[in-house]
């Protein structure tokens, strides 16, 4: 998403500098290479040159929008794969609810070879004892672990970003009652406490969409404090710049101030964070799904994967090598994206 | 001083009962909301008559109001005698987490018995990521841009990518399946036992949990390195011309690695959540397992209990860190 280009980078960043008064309006300040003399860069500007040339997360970039179109379009793909290898009867569903005949051993219930039975027919080979298509549920595996992460980091984002800013900005008792609550959410056992409620929901209900909802809860809930104290520090130094004051002059209230005039200021950490939340949570879910609270079956998930892999990893390392590089090779891509956008956006940074 | 050590206490005894009382709630009050007594969840199977229902939700004392059963369990932390549900009274002492009826077991003696394995696998990783992350990050927040620097830096990039759930069975299969270096004993050995046995069955543990913590240490010890190495200060050490070691020893690593402090302190505090998944994986019977197997008994004593104890394990080691860092750094206090 942060690859749709400068311009979108250059808008917010009008308010930086003398901006803020709210009437200026979003010139674009484009910087015209071929304009003679010197031309002025925006913070957005130098951002995206530096990005541009930090090639680890460029590819970082291109490995996450290849995760988010596998995850987005898991239905045609996989569509597009059974009728590739002459299975086009099937649907995702069926090959769920039938295991294929002649892939798995009768009396074991492995799969037939090595490398989990691959074969022209299943690419990846199946799975053990259920006989599921093992690509088409890494595919669909992308899905939840894109939807649950992704939800669970807006999550943390509104509450984080809400409570930061009207802490940093309030002071006083608001900034102490937030800050409290955050200290003591920070002190949660957090890992314990998700199980505890996952395991505790589902005696009220055992529905998929629940427990969906029950993870992005968890995962998003607990790590607000996170995004919400550097929220805060930030506002904290913002509202005492002289754009603020300005724009108190000119008669803005209190909310315009604070989502107008202060939050564009606060993109480039909530950006850093973002890239860097996702992974995080795409582990969260991982592990969750692993520890069998995670998303229920057959809702395909990496961490399910896994820990279904596990018993299994003396007869065919196999299984627990696929999910295990899906998970690593999304995250890694979304922690060097996350670390080289840091560091351009970062104005410390070596020249 | 004192008085910043006082309201310290106090706030870390205001967590804890904030934390134990919303354990409390969400165990207490969610079967409520779902229509079916706690009584259920407590002994594991519907009771027998509707009578029996009855007589053991007054004995579990169900049938007060919430806070009144909230401060029965308060309360009855420093020792009181519960009912093991179908007789007898059992004497539950300080530190009394109450009775799993799952287990038939007071919960304090299953923490007890899981604690050592927990604090054993700990202990050692952490000692080995503190070495592990300060080093690695040292060197390469004074030579940015070396070999040492990027090996170490690629290095902790892959390891923070990398969940344990997939390294760990991994590192069993080449270690212990597939080369035999380690014994195959799927589990924990007692260190009173056999102190040999005890470190073969924890080493790959440690080096699993440990590589994770450690790849975050030595990113963070090498932006804060890199950092206060260009400070002004550091110059003026220079320009006086005192040694190298002097400045990066008594200079520079003082305040870098003073944040790494507050980070450790809520680490270890926060490690008998982090270990669940490691003790999952390599079969240890330690607070993270014990846990697990409460979620899938739903067994809410030991769940209670286990979560309360990770709590307060956390709110201690934030204590700790608090009151440390208000004598290496004065500010903090005011």
């Amino acid at each position: 998403m942060s690859l749709s280009g400068p311009t979108e980078f250059e808008a917010v960043a009008a308010d930086d500098g003398l901006a803020g008064s709210g009437l200026q309006g979003d010139g674009n300040p484009a910087p015209d290479a071929t304009a003679p003399g010197i031309a002025g860069r925006s913070l957005w500007a130098i951002a995206w040159r530096r990005l541009r040339r930090d090639k680890l997360a460029l590819a970082g970039g291109v490995v996450i929008v290849l995760f988010i179109l596998a995850a987005v379009f898991a239905d045609p793909l996989a569509a597009l794969y059974l009728n590739i290898v002459g299975r086009g009867s099937e649907t995702f569903a069926t090959a769920h609810n039938t295991p294929p005949r002649n892939v798995l051993d009768e009396l074991t219930l492995l799969p037939v070879g090595a490398f989990s039975g691959a074969s022209a027919k299943f690419w990846l080979g199946v799975t053990p004892q259920a006989g599921l298509d093992i690509l088409t549920n890494l595919l669909y595996g992308a899905r939840t672990s894109l939807v649950i992460a992704g939800l669970a980091t807006a999550l943390s984002l509104v509450l984080g970003v809400l409570a930061g800013v009207i802490a940093g900005f309030y002071r006083g008792w608001i900034d102490g009652v937030l800050s409290r609550i955050m200290d003591v959410l920070l002190s949660f056992p957090t890992l314990l406490f998700s199980l505890a409620l996952v395991s505790v929901s589902s005696i009220i209900t055992t529905s998929s969409f629940a427990r969906y909802a029950v993870i992005v809860f968890v995962l998003g809930f607990f790590s607000f404090p996170y995004i919400g104290r550097i929220v805060r520090g930030q506002v904290l130094s913002l509202r005492e710049k002289e754009f603020v004051e300005a724009a108190r002059s000119l008669g803005a209230g209190n909310a315009r101030i604070m989502f107008r005039e202060i939050a564009p200021n606060l993109v480039g950490p909530i950006l850093v964070y973002t890239t860097l939340a996702i992974p995080n949570n795409i582990l969260g879910e991982a592990g969750l799904s692993f520890l069998g609270v995670g998303v229920v079956p057959p809702t395909p998930s990496w961490g399910q994967m896994l820990s279904d892999a596990g018993g299994f990893i003396q007869v065919d390392p196999f299984y627990i090598f696929l999910p295990g590089l899906a998970i690593f090779i999304t995250v890694l891509a979304f922690n060097l994206f996350g670390d080289g956008l840091r560091d351009a956006l970062d104005p410390k940074a070596r020249r | 001083m004192i008085r910043f050590v006082v309201s310290r206490l106090i706030g870390m005894v205001l967590v804890l009962i904030v934390v134990s009382m919303v354990t409390f709630l969400i165990f207490q009050a969610v079967p409520l909301l779902a229509k079916s007594s706690p009584v259920y969840y407590y002994i594991g199977k519907a009771p027998a008559t509707p009578e029996l229902l009855q007589s053991l939700t007054h004995r579990f004392g169900f049938d007060q109001p919430l806070p009144a059963q909230y401060w029965s369990y308060l309360a009855g932390f420093f020792g009181k005698s519960v009912t093991d549900g179908t007789s007898a009274a059992v004497q539950c002492p300080f530190p009394c987490f109450g009775y799993s009826f799952r287990r038939n077991e007071l919960v304090s003696t299953l923490i007890g018995q899981a604690l050592p394995v927990t604090i054993s696998l700990a202990v050692g990783a952490a000692i080995l990521w503190l070495i592990g992350g300060l080093t690695v990050g040292t060197l390469s927040g004074l030579k940015p841009g070396s070999l040492v620097d990027r090996a170490g830096m690629t290095g902790a990039l892959a390891a923070v990518s990398l969940p344990i759930f997939f390294t760990g069975p991994v590192a069993l299969l080449i270690f212990v399946y597939t080369l035999g270096w380690l014994p195959d004993n799927n589990g924990y050995v007692d260190i009173t036992q056999n102190p040999v046995g005890w470190f073969l069955s924890l080493l790959l543990p440690w080096i699993c949990l440990a590589l994770l913590f450690a790849a975050l240490y030595a990113r963070l010890t090498r932006s804060n390195v890199l950092e206060t190495m260009n400070e002004d200060y550091i110059r003026t050490a220079r320009a006086k011309g005192l040694d190298r070691r002097t400045i990066v020893v008594k200079h520079g690593l003082r305040a870098a690695l003073t944040p790494v402090v507050t980070i450790f302190g809520i680490d270890i505090g926060g490690l008998i959540g982090t270990t669940i998944i490691t003790e999952t994986v390599f079969n240890l019977r330690g607070l993270g397992t014990l846990s697990i197997q409460a979620i899938r008994d739903l067994d809410l004593p030991v769940l209670l209990g286990v979560t309360v104890v990770a709590a307060f394990a956390l709110v201690i080691a934030n204590f700790i860190v608090d009151v440390l860092y208000g004598f290496i750094d004065p500010r903090v206090s005011v």
